[in-house]
């Protein structure tokens, strides 16, 4: 990436902090309540409806060393057909600048409820997929992911 | 001052049945560019991000994604798609100006 000199040497100190911030971190549960920025974007793209957990399979790195680009699969168990299939699925990155990462728009002509992308994130954090289906259920995964040098224009 | 949006690269698969479940991979070259991120005099790069891909086949949509600055530079999107017949995809990649990239391509089923 063509960064200045300055820019990378204040990106390594980060990471530093990262590093230390990632060892001390106990694992949460998965239940865990989400930071208000992501609480209010799960707002406003699917309201106040109940979130099931199961069904969403976020496949991430357990580390990355580069936030800039980091591989996403989100994989959600459902039939496909044109009665029972994924309609949307919401990814968000909870300690993001900007939570929002992307909503993908299924259809039954996938065959598979399966996606992926490359995402930036800025430091170590869960990242939360909701998926909503045909019936108007919505499920949701989450998956950490620890970060040594972030993303989101350092 | 947008970036332009870059050339897309699709590559289909090959030898595909009838009934089989592919993967449909898609890159294009942009930025990505967060509005976050300050140039070497420090002034703001101001936002310009692909916000919205579109794949069709024979003209029926299969899949849309909605793209935020969250997305890494050089957008990398794949997506699952059942295999019935021979047609056309065509991919639409549209940029925050409202600038459109056109790929099509040929999904050959034996």
């Amino acid at each position: 990436m063509n960064r200045t000199v300055a820019l990378s040497r204040r990106t390594a100190l980060f990471g530093t902090a990262g590093a230390v911030v990632a060892i001390t971190l106990a694992p949460k549960p998965a239940s865990a309540s989400l930071q208000p920025a992501t609480e209010a974007a799960i707002k406003k793209l699917i309201g106040d409806k109940k979130l099931n957990e199961g069904r969403v399979t976020l496949r991430l790195p357990p580390i990355a060393e580069n936030g800039n680009t980091i591989p996403l699969t989100v994989v959600v168990e459902s039939p496909m057909t044109a009665g029972d299939h994924v309609k949307t699925v919401h990814v968000f990155a909870d300690r993001n600048p900007t939570p929002d990462v992307a909503s993908f728009h299924l259809t039954p002509a996938m065959g598979r409820a399966e996606v992926s992308t490359r995402i930036r994130l800025g430091q170590t954090q869960d990242v939360v997929a909701i998926a909503e289906m045909s019936d108007g259920s919505l499920f949701i995964g989450r998956q950490e992911v620890k970060v040594t040098i972030g993303g989101c224009g350092g | 001052m947008a970036a332009p949006i870059g050339q897309p690269r699709v590559r289909l698969p090959s030898g595909v049945k009838a009934g089989d479940i592919v993967e449909i991979r898609t890159l294009i070259s942009h930025p990505m560019e967060t509005g976050t991120r300050r140039d070497s005099s420090g002034n703001l790069v101001p936002r310009d991000i692909i916000k919205t891909f579109i794949a069709t086949f024979d003209g029926q949509e299969v899949f849309r994604m909605d793209l935020h600055p969250a997305i890494s530079a050089n957008p990398y999107i794949a997506f699952a798609f059942k295999a019935e017949k021979t047609g056309t995809f065509e991919f639409t990649w549209i940029n925050d100006a409202g600038t459109r990239a056109t790929s099509r391509s040929e999904l050959r089923v034996g």
